[in-house]
């Protein structure tokens, strides 16, 4: 199997929980996140139309507050399942796998982010 | 601050302001009358929240209604369409003031659709309001102020200045007088290419107040453009929510009535080279409508004595705009719109940058079932004909693909 490439993010230091980095990676970028005390990576390109999804808001999901009577009482969010909002249209895409919340066959490409010590790579 | 006058060129300047300063005439006449000797109680005093909405928010306990509230406090009192930015995750909606343009004269509007038009790769543009898209709500002489003072507006600092930003002038459809005179005035001015009915109004478009405007306009040859949009005020359509619900039917039902009005009273046929353009109302719905008016036609054509046709064969006389084009997982579907409108000569690229379900020209380009030429016509060819637009000063040997 072919090596991967490695690309070196930054230090850990650099990224606060919720934190994101985005570096090159030839014509498309990829987002780095630090999320809940977990690493992410995927590519800056929107499954929709191309858009800069790294380059757009962290969101977390969005629940409906469903009483055991099935009647709804307003909104929340769930800070456990955050969500990459691509800013040009609003497509939302689960931190977890990359995976559109709305239509699952969409998604981010997805990188694996390795840390050695004080230093972040993501491998391509 | 300056405060305008009946004379436009007449300002008051004042320096400040004070309720004291301004209420010191009451003082007096509170004193004359010794008010002080016994309890005044107001039973009506007001105060402008609005200019606190932004505190207000801070006291909401819906977590996912306060994101929305601090990205866009207004939500709070100016109705629905301020849900499009949705909660800010359309990040272009906050972030746009920040756009710096050069002071060079050319208007900031002009700048910033030459910049959106390089990076989508289009080469001109028919440019659209977004407000005034419900002007036709408004009482008709407040519309017909609107529509004029804005076309005049689009005129002198726009459509002169800029070749590749075409403008068309908003007629007043309240008002069917003046919107006749609006175009035989602005018709012909520099940039204008051509006439655009917001389509967000309780109009009969058949009415025959409209008759000569829509002769006057066939005969310039030009088209014109019925934009819709919503009314989050429509009694049927206020009971739709989220706003997803309004959006997904309420931009579409507007010109699906007015289609339905203007093929069933035979202005297809009065009316045979008048150039109609159904813009911003996506495309799903016209296979369904075609299909309901051939059906109800073939029983009812006595209601319809002007039609030589069916419905959906008029259909195809007429243009559409793609955006915002629906994009099922199943392709032949949309395909199979296209075979509804004849896509290939009749549909125009339309962006609507920069509003938050903007499409780029790939939306077009990138669909597997298209011909090379299907492609160029939908996306330039059909519309350098539909507005008369000539390519020359980009395209100076420029010929449509056999």
């Amino acid at each position: 199997m072919a090596r991967k490439k490695e690309i070196l993010v930054g230090k850990t230091s650099e990224f606060t929980d919720g934190g994101k980095k985005i570096v090159p990676n030839g014509k498309s970028d990829i987002g780095v996140y630090f999320v809940n005390g977990e690493w992410h990576a995927y590519q800056n390109f929107c499954p929709h139309q191309g858009g800069p999804a790294c380059e757009g808001l962290c969101m977390a999901k969005v629940e409906a507050i469903v009483h055991d009577d099935k009647t709804v009482h307003g909104m929340r969010f769930n800070h456990d399942q955050m969500h990459i909002v691509c800013p040009w249209h609003g497509w939302e895409f689960r931190m977890e796998d990359g995976v559109s919340s709305a239509d699952k066959s969409f998604h981010l490409k997805k990188y694996d982010v390795e840390v050695r010590g004080s230093d972040v790579y993501v491998l391509t | 601050m300056e405060l305008p006058t009946s004379e436009r060129s007449r300002k008051e300047v004042v320096d400040g302001y004070s309720t004291d300063k301004m209420l010191a005439h009451a003082a007096r006449l509170r004193d004359e009358r010794n008010f002080a000797a016994f309890p005044i109680i107001d039973c009506d005093a007001h105060h402008y929240e609005a200019e606190s909405i932004a505190e207000i928010a801070e006291y909401i306990d819906d977590e996912v209604l306060y994101q929305l509230a601090k990205s866009n406090p207004r939500i709070l009192s100016a109705g629905r369409g301020t849900h499009q930015p949705m909660g800010g995750r359309i990040t272009r909606y906050p972030l746009r003031p920040l756009e710096k343009t050069p002071a060079d004269g050319l208007h900031r509007d002009i700048h910033l659709t030459n910049r959106f038009m390089d990076a989508m790769g289009t080469d001109y543009s028919v440019m659209f309001p977004t407000g005034l898209l419900s002007a036709g709500l408004e009482s008709p002489e407040m519309e017909a102020t609107l529509c004029r003072a804005y076309s005049r507006w689009l005129i002198e600092k726009i459509g002169k200045h800029s070749d590749r930003v075409k403008v068309l002038v908003q007629l007043p459809f309240g008002a069917p007088e003046e919107a006749y005179k609006m175009a035989q005035e602005f018709g012909d001015a520099p940039g204008v290419a051509g006439f655009h009915v917001s389509s967000v109004r309780y109009n009969r478009i058949h009415d025959n107040a409209y008759m000569k405007t829509y002769a006057l306009i066939e005969e310039m040859g030009k088209p014109i453009a019925l934009h819709s949009g919503f009314n989050s005020n429509d009694p049927f359509m206020k009971l739709g929510e989220p706003f997803i619900v309004m959006h997904a039917l309420g931009f579409t039902l507007f010109n699906v009535l007015h289609l339905c009005n203007w093929i069933c009273n035979g202005l297809n046929e009065r009316f045979p080279k008048l150039k109609v353009v159904w813009t911003e109302s996506g495309l799903a719905w016209v296979p369904w409508v075609a299909q309901r008016l051939d059906s109800d036609y073939r029983m009812r054509s006595s209601e319809c004595p002007m039609l030589k046709k069916l419905p959906s064969e008029y259909i195809k006389d007429m243009y559409y705009t793609t955006q915002p084009m629906e994009m099922p997982n199943d392709l032949s579907l949309l395909e199979s719109t296209f075979k509804v409108i004849n896509a290939e000569t009749q549909l125009l690229f339309g962006s609507d940058y920069p509003h938050w379900d903007m499409e780029l020209p790939t939306t077009i380009y990138d669909l597997p079932f298209l011909s090379e030429k299907a492609k160029r016509n939908i996306l330039g060819e059909n519309a350098r004909k539909v507005y008369n637009i000539d390519v020359s000063d980009r395209y100076p040997n420029y010929r449509p693909m056999a």
